[in-house]
């Protein structure tokens, strides 16, 4: 599958290399061999481990194992300085820079060439300059970052890189936070490094861009690495079976499902996140009651953001939520009315969101609803109630240990996640949200949550489940909507499609279903 | 011509106030640029001023005086450096912790040693830092207008006060026009930036603080060595807290730190002067309320009616390494 | 909080660990006595013995820890809310003003003009409070630098007032008219005199009972009601906290309005309990002395009352002890309290690393 281009060695090499962070084994004996002078793009799902790989190839962690050799010599690279010494250079998914600053000055840090600003700055000029004109990386040198759009921000990035002479460029994710004519500026460059002999390492997830820009593609699983293709070679679908992989499909018992009227209704949604960045986009879809609805999506494609909009944390800015046929108006779209309305929310973090974790489990368990009654009718909470109310859901849904009063970071993340689920179906809410419900949950633990949103389905209830696992939409869903960048690419039943149907579209390969 | 005589009086005192005022207030720029948060000013000021008058009642010497201040002054700065960056602690209940021990530490030492409240023997004025007379002060003397301000303002200062006046455009050059200055501001703003950059967050903030401690150790030296010719309990009498309102007010910036310092000295100089005086038709001037204008002033401000304080972004915040 | 610490049994974290930071603070007060050329075995005797040894003392000690109470509680409370209160000295010292002016100018019957006095307080204090809260929670200015600032600006406004408004007549010091008995509230020596007991004449007031109901009501309000959980709920993760759809902005204006109303205690307790008049900076620092408490403490009401009395302790027994060592003035209490917020509060973590890697040890070791 490789050729040897002459006799040089590779720019890259990485030979064995492991790492693992507590119980996550995020990358596992990993090869990769990047030639010099080419784009080659990594590829994978969310938590594939391709982020890890990189940060251990910069110096941000040290591997366990492995070895990583640069044109040839075995090195070891304990800190960014040690990459950066080995010409390695490495433009972050959050930028590493500072707003406040000047691009010279951004450019200039670490690198200034003397204690003295002055004749360093007059070289970095020369070599933004010069920079500008060989790669076309146009820049003004005296604007202050945060005054930059984003697109440019990620230029000031590669020259930070460029200047120090870095010879691999690493870049991780660069397409996500951009517009698509940024992102095809930001091809056009790539491809001009490549012309002047750089070596360029290309981290995504998006199909489209490894098919339009990279020489070779590796694609990495469940943190090991699957294979390694040319581009050329290949196709969108063998790429997408590869990073999918063939996975084996919990089978949950569950009958066909019985829709009954439309519960909710999202209606042109488009929401942004606190940078004012728009993350979902004239979003639309229905949801009955009796079926599970899969949001299937790469993670960071507008699930969360969708989750936070219809649960009412987060404000609308355009479009309208309707409920049991009714719009909602916008006082009511906040947490506690969503409540009110029958509106049940399984976050995708239980961690940060979800849970309180130094509050006893009772008291993670009735976050949300500890205004209600059942906990205390007077000003006092009725403590007896409230221990009661857990112990009761602990038994119901088999949360060990049956310690009501334990902190709630003293249950492993199966348990936490049931607290989080008991609280939340045990109201009998009309719909119910449910983000990510079994991550970093054990197997049998992943079971139980199953069977309880098909019961929850069966019983009646309209449940929206966001997953970026796709065995889990398959398992569970009745219908699936898939989101990529914001949009919604396409909706399928579960019996028509499959799964490298659905990576297309989560690539954002097909075009929008009609 | 009375007028212009008590102004000129008048701004005298408001350099004499305001000197130890910009010493502790650039001190604090330089620590919270770095990202650590210092409420710990006041009591490194007293630190400072202690142990240069007790070493100068010692030694007779203002020299070695100033030495012990500002080794003491580090010294304490370290602790909070410690407790900040390496410790992550709440930079707030470090500062305050700081203040309460110095308050009482040098009190309770100044008052085993001297027996008299905490107060140290009068210093002889060779162990203080004197006025010097700059050239033709005796010559432009007769001038008017012009020789008072010569000879009051200008010229019949300590060295500690013409520190003072350049330490402003100094910390100016440093931060703009050099590589420590720049990855100062730059650890201060995005520390994770400085890292990924090759650089030492935990160098860089131990350099900035270090510097911080220098400088407010030196505003202590001045009210104990130039200001006073001795040591008393709580003598820096809130001027560490007036110098870091006069920091938020700057906004963090050297220039416009020197100048609000100034003003606030201004401001104390003119509450004494207005002591008892009445202003015909407005009746007596409430002194207080010329004292709290410094506060007041900084509240609104920090409230965003006028302009908007931003602090240094990563400020207060201790750096925690992650992906 | 992110800091990565290994975890430690839930006995050590509890009381071991603060244990340690304590002694830690106690111990090298003990070596600053040792400097300064005195004994300080015999120091913590005289110290004890004049706080401890006889009715006078206790009283005293009492007395401040009443003040201590009050003040410890303000600060935790803004705590639990994830809120920095530096400002209490200069809302109890406002609070001194709302009781002042019900003692002097709102003649009630009886006792009743003293249940209003404390109730102005509260709200006096309550109310300096919400304004750098409410500034915190709208226009999201530092809640710390804005009290620190609050603190100084009470100090001018209540220099000013007693200087040239409530002064009183033909009076150099700057002190208000003595209130009326009805304003005051009974010291325990008068109170215990109709039952016989001679009790001796100390500043100890009702008012200590009032600050352990205090404490009780902020036990009850914080571990029991539904504000207290969501105080709690904002303080440790204001994500989940919206998330359960409570409103950061307004859970600190309340935190800061109720931290302010504790504060007023005081003042409750030093003007109403003692001085029968407003004078001069009669917070005498005290409401710093809250933060050391709280922190000592761990923000919970049975710590503070605990940490409370032991500063009473100190501060009574400090005096006591510079009166007999004139070498060990009352600045040392200051110090004490200072390196206790230090240590229990800026490197509460340090001796956990050391702490857990013994533990770990004795765990993996077992004696045979």
């Amino acid at each position: 599958m490789t050729d040897n281009r002459g006799a040089a060695p590779p720019a890259i090499e990485l030979i064995g290399v492991d790492k693992s962070f507590g119980p996550v084994h995020a990358n596992k004996n990993v090869n990769l061999r990047v030639e010099r002078g080419v784009i080659h793009g990594i590829v994978g799902e969310n938590g594939a481990g391709k982020s890890t790989l990189m940060s251990i190839l910069y110096g941000f962690y040290e591997a366990d194992a492995g070895e990583i050799r640069v044109n040839g010599e075995v090195v070891r690279i304990r800190s960014s300085r040690e990459a950066i010494s080995h010409g390695i250079g490495m433009v972050h998914q959050h930028f590493m820079l500072v707003p406040p600053l000047s691009v010279l000055e951004n450019v200039m840090l670490g690198a200034e060439g003397g204690p003295l600003l002055a004749r360093g700055a007059a070289a970095v000029r020369a070599r933004l300059a010069h920079l500008a004109k060989e790669y076309a990386l146009e820049v003004d040198p005296d604007a202050i970052v945060g005054d930059l759009s984003v697109g440019l921000q990620q230029r000031v990035e590669i020259l930070k890189a460029l200047v120090r002479g870095a010879e691999i460029l690493v870049l991780d994710e660069p397409t996500a936070v951009l517009t698509p004519s940024e992102a095809d500026q930001l091809f056009e460059m790539l491809r001009v490094l490549k012309s002047q002999n750089k070596t360029i390492v290309f981290i995504t997830h998006k199909l489209r861009e490894i098919m339009s820009l990279t020489d070779r593609v590796s694609v990495m699983r469940r943190g090991e690495m699957v294979g390694t293709f040319e581009t050329a070679a290949t196709s969108p679908p063998e790429l997408a079976d590869a990073m999918v992989g063939r996975k084996v499909i919990l089978k949950i018992d569950k009958g066909p499902a019985h829709p009954g009227a439309v519960v909710l209704e999202a209606r042109a949604l488009s929401v942004q996140d606190d940078r004012g960045v728009t993350r979902l986009s004239d979003v639309s879809f229905t949801l009955r009651a009796g079926e599970i609805l899969g949001i299937a999506g790469v993670a960071g494609n507008g699930q969360s953001e969708l989750l936070e909009a219809l649960s009412g944390i987060r404000p609308l800015s355009a479009g309208e939520i309707w409920l049991n046929g009714a719009v909602l108006p916008a006082w009511a779209r906040e947490p506690k009315a969503m409540r009110r309305h029958g509106v049940g929310h399984v976050p995708e973090d239980r961690h940060r969101v979800g849970l309180i974790m130094p509050f006893e489990a009772c008291e993670s368990g009735m976050l949300g609803f500890h205004d209600e009654k059942v906990y205390g009718a007077g000003v006092l909470f009725d403590r007896a109630a409230i221990v009661a109310d857990e112990a009761a859901k602990m038994e119901a849904y088999d949360i060990r240990p049956r310690a009501p009063l334990l902190r709630t970071a003293n249950f492993s993340g199966g348990n936490q996640q049931k607290i989080v689920l008991a609280r939340e179906i045990e109201r009998n809410p009309a719909v119910i949200l449910v983000g990510q419900p079994t991550r970093g949950v054990d197997i049998g633990a992943i079971e139980f949550i199953h069977k309880r949103i098909v019961a929850m389905r069966d019983a009646g209830k309209a449940v929206l489940l966001v997953s970026v696992e796709l065995d889990e939409i398959f398992a569970l869903a009745d219908r699936i909507v898939v989101l990529c960048g914001g949009r919604v690419t396409g909706e399928r039943r579960p019996e028509e499609t499959n799964a490298r149907d659905l990576g297309l579209l989560m690539a954002g390969v097909a075009e929008r279903a009609a | 011509m009375e007028i212009f005589d008590s102004l000129v009086v008048i701004f005298a005192s408001a350099i004499r106030l305001g000197v130890p005022l910009i010493l502790a207030c650039i001190a604090g720029l330089w620590s919270e640029r770095s990202g650590v948060v210092d409420i710990g000013l006041e009591g490194k000021m007293l630190t400072g001023a202690f142990a240069a008058a007790v070493v100068a009642t010692f030694t007779g010497s203002a020299w070695a005086g100033l030495l012990a201040g500002v080794t003491a002054s580090v010294a304490v700065s370290l602790i909070h450096g410690y407790a900040s960056i390496d410790q992550r602690a709440n930079q707030i209940v470090s500062g305050t912790a700081i203040n309460m021990v110095a308050d009482g530490m040098t009190a309770l030492i100044g008052n085993a040693i001297w027996s008299q409240g905490g107060r140290t023997p009068q210093l002889p004025d060779s162990a203080l830092f004197q006025p010097i007379s700059l050239p033709f002060e005796a010559a432009l003397a007769p001038v008017p207008i012009l020789g008072p301000i010569y000879s009051h303002l200008i010229s019949h200062h300590d060295l500690i006060t013409y520190f003072a006046f350049a330490i402003a455009p100094l910390t100016y050059w440093a931060l703009y026009s050099t590589r420590f200055g720049l990855r100062l501001r730059a650890v201060g703003e995005n520390p994770a930036a400085v890292d990924t950059a090759g650089l030492s967050v935990r160098g860089l903030r131990y350099g900035a603080v270090m510097i911080c401690g220098v400088l407010v150790g030196l505003s202590g030296v001045y009210l104990s060595l130039a200001q006073a010719a001795y040591f008393q309990p709580h003598m820096s009498a809130g001027k560490g807290f007036i110098a870091l309102a006069a920091l938020v007010f700057a906004k963090w910036r050297p220039w416009p730190a020197l100048a609000t310092c100034l003003l606030f000295g201004f401001l104390d100089a003119l509450s004494i002067r207005m002591q008892g005086a009445v202003i015909p038709g407005l009746g007596e001037v409430p002194v207080q309320a010329i004292q709290a204008l410094p506060y007041v002033m900084t509240v609104v401000l920090l409230a965003g009616f006028i302009g908007k304080a931003i602090p240094p972004k990563a400020s207060g915040v201790p750096y925690v390494k992650e992906r | 909080m992110s800091a990565p610490h290994k975890p430690l049994p839930g006995w050590a974290d509890v009381a071991l660990i603060p244990l340690i930071n304590v002694a830690a603070a106690f111990i090298i007060s003990g070596l600053v006595v040792l400097a300064i050329g005195e004994n300080p075995i015999e120091a913590v005797k005289l110290l004890v013995g004049g706080a401890l040894g006889n009715l006078e003392g206790i009283g005293f000690t009492l007395y401040y820890a009443t003040s201590f109470i009050f003040t410890g509680l303000a600060v935790a409370l803004c705590f639990h809310a994830g809120l920095f209160n530096i400002g209490v000295d200069g809302q109890a010292y406002i609070a001194g003003l709302g009781a002042a002016l019900v003692g002097l100018y709102l003649p009630l019957p009886g006792y009743s003009q003293a249940i209003v006095a404390i109730l102005a307080a509260a709200l006096f204090g309550a109310a300096f409070a919400a304004i750098p809260g409410y500034l915190q929670a709208k226009r999201d200015s530092h809640i710390v630098i804005t009290t620190i600032m609050f603190n100084y600006i009470a100090s001018a406004l209540m220099g000013y007032l007693l200087v040239n408004v409530l002064r009183r007549p033909r009076q150099m010091n700057p002190e208000t008219q003595t209130f009326p008995h009805g304003g005051t509230i009974p010291q325990l020596h008068e109170l215990l005199k109709p039952f016989g007991v001679e009790w001796p004449v100390t500043p100890l007031n009702l008012s200590f009972f009032l600050s352990l109901i205090a404490a009780f009501v902020v036990w009850l309000l914080i571990w029991r009601t539904r504000l207290g959980y969501e105080i709690r709920a904002v303080g440790v993760n204001p994500t989940a906290a919206v998330y359960g759809g409570v409103s950061p902005a307004r859970i600190t204006i309340v935190s800061t309005l109720l931290s302010g109303a504790l504060a007023g205690g005081l003042a409750v307790n030093v003007i109403l309990g003692e001085e029968h008049r407003l004078v001069l900076e009669f917070t005498a620092g005290f409401g710093f002395v809250g933060i050391a408490v709280a922190l000592m403490g761990r923000a919970h009401p049975v710590g503070i009352v605990l940490a409370a009395i032991l500063f009473g302790v100190l501060y009574q027994g400090g005096a006591e002890l510079a009166f007999d060592k004139p070498k060990i003035s009352r600045d040392m209490i200051v110090v004490i309290q200072g390196l206790v917020v230090l240590f229990a509060g800026a490197l509460e973590h340090m001796f956990r690393r050391p702490v857990a890697a013994l533990l770990a040890r004795r765990v993996s070791q077992p004696p045979i």
